[in-house]
């Protein structure tokens, strides 16, 4: 039996699909059988995320309908064999699955796949009601802005209330930069108002978009920063204890020379 | 009728009298049975001699005052016996309650954004209570942990209640009908343990040793 993650953060645009995709990869790409499930019906984005639009056939609403089978509707990854994704419809909206439905299904992937990661769409209704039905854990994504941790507590506080007990905190699009001169939340202002266990620290790097853009997670690219922290995160999920990597920029090689002589 | 061994009733002699000690779990009509058969029964002359004073202990059980005036009926029948004392939690003279304001209930946990803390009286939180959370009370509200959402002290109109918290940052506070919030400028300004009250229709802040000047209804602690 696998363990269902449900990734969520109450405010939009704070890096969930992205989240999923990447952590959904980096599992995969430490050898589990995974399985992603957007839950953000009428909004589907982690189809084109993962590059895997033009593959769909059925989705999440057929297969609750009973129109198909569920693995009909399961599109398999380009890249790894062990890795699949249950689209949202695009054509419907939030009410047309219930969270019983939802619930059962994510049941029916947990007996195949080692981890089933759920994204959740932004909102505290219907279909974040439906992306947690069925999760034994989660994920809150937050960055670090004031409007997005508020969202991120309020969810919290739902998240607290239901049958998940201690979600884990993500925090995503950090600039080291602007934290050093007071111009960004830093991690620990974070952490002490959320007062949630800690899963990982994304930095802010342009690479994300631009794979985004491609189909191509992230972390599919070692020299990006932010795919060395999903795959941190994803280490941490299997339960592995990783350090918060130093989110400094790195130094140029003339400044540690500099540094070197005594310079720097 | 063979009474079974002292179960129900037991008889002890005090310094200056007896106590009587009635089981609180049987039936009333058991205690008045043994109750009577030990008094007819007893050959010591505790029980005949001079006046003696007694105490009744009935432990938790809730009598009527006709079984009282039972009890009272079977120890009057022996001349010497004079009931000192009736001890009953339900007999005893209800105590004045406490003013609301020494009555502090203690909650934990955390308001998170959109949650609200509703009491009656006043309250004492351990945990934070973060921005876009709420606290409302009829009395005080004492905050161990950071205020940085919301709190609303004598909603009923007590303009005596006071708001105070380890760290105070709130978003808005509000005292009675008095509605106020932090100023726009020095948003950097240092948090410490403080606390806001109604001063003439005005909000006050100031700093938790100060707490003991207001002239409210605290139990003040004056040293040697």
């Amino acid at each position: 039996m696998g363990e269902a993650i449900v990734v969520t953060s109450g405010k939009g645009g704070v890096g969930k699909t992205t989240t999923t995709a990447n952590i959904g990869t980096a599992l995969a790409l430490l050898g589990k059988k995974v399985c992603l499930v957007d839950t953000d019906i009428g909004l589907r984005n982690l189809d084109v995320v993962m590059g895997l639009e033009n593959r769909i056939i059925y989705d999440l609403c057929d297969v609750a309908d009973g129109r198909c089978r569920l693995n009909q509707a399961l599109v398999k990854d380009k890249r790894f064999d062990e890795l699949y994704m249950l689209p949202a419809a695009q054509t419907k909206d939030k009410n047309s699955v219930s969270p019983e439905q939802v619930k059962e299904i994510i049941l029916e992937l947990k007996k195949d796949f080692d981890y089933v990661l759920i994204d959740c769409p932004a909102g505290i209704e219907q279909g974040f009601k439906n992306a947690i039905a069925g999760a034994d854990q989660a994920i809150v994504m937050t960055t670090p802005e004031n409007a997005s941790v508020r969202d991120a507590d309020r969810v919290i506080g739902l998240l607290e209330n239901s049958h998940i007990t201690a979600p884990k905190l993500v925090v995503n699009r950090i600039r080291q930069s602007m934290v050093k001169s007071g111009d960004m939340l830093d991690i620990d202002e974070v952490l002490q108002v959320l007062n949630i266990d800690l899963l990982g620290v994304v930095p802010d790097d342009e690479m994300v978009i631009k794979a985004a853009n491609s189909g191509e997670p992230t972390v599919m690219n070692p020299d990006s920063k932010a795919a060395i922290a999903y795959r941190n995160i994803a280490r941490r999920i299997l339960g592995d204890t990783v350090p918060l990597m130093p989110l400094d920029q790195k130094k140029s090689a003339f400044t540690r020379f500099k540094k070197f002589f005594g310079m720097g | 009728m063979a009474v079974k061994s002292s179960r129900y009733v037991t008889i002890k002699g005090i310094k200056d009298g007896l106590v009587f000690q009635f089981d609180d779990q049987c039936e009333f009509n058991d205690l008045v049975t043994e109750l009577t058969y030990k008094l007819e029964h007893s050959h010591q002359n505790i029980l005949t001699g001079p006046l003696v004073h007694i105490d009744m202990k009935l432990g938790n059980r809730e009598i009527t005052d006709e079984e009282k005036d039972t009890l009272l009926d079977i120890l009057s029948q022996k001349g010497n016996l004079i009931v000192r004392s009736f001890d009953s939690p339900y007999e005893e003279p209800v105590e004045a309650p406490l003013p609301e304001k020494h009555m502090v209930k203690t909650i934990s946990g955390m308001i998170r954004s959109g949650q609200v803390l509703h009491h009656e009286g006043t309250v004492l939180f351990l945990g934070d209570v973060n921005a876009g959370g709420t606290i409302i009370s009829t009395g005080d509200i004492y905050i161990l942990g950071a205020l940085r959402g919301m709190a609303h002290a004598g909603i009923d109109g007590n303009e005596q209640a006071v708001i105070a918290a380890s760290f105070f940052s709130p978003t808005q506070i509000r005292i009675a009908d008095m509605i106020s919030r932090p100023p726009d400028e020095g948003e950097s300004r240092e948090s410490h343990m403080e606390f806001a009250y109604l001063q003439d229709g005005i909000m006050k802040i100031d700093k938790m040793a100060n707490i003991a000047r207001l002239g409210r209804d605290f139990n003040v602690f004056k040293g040697v």
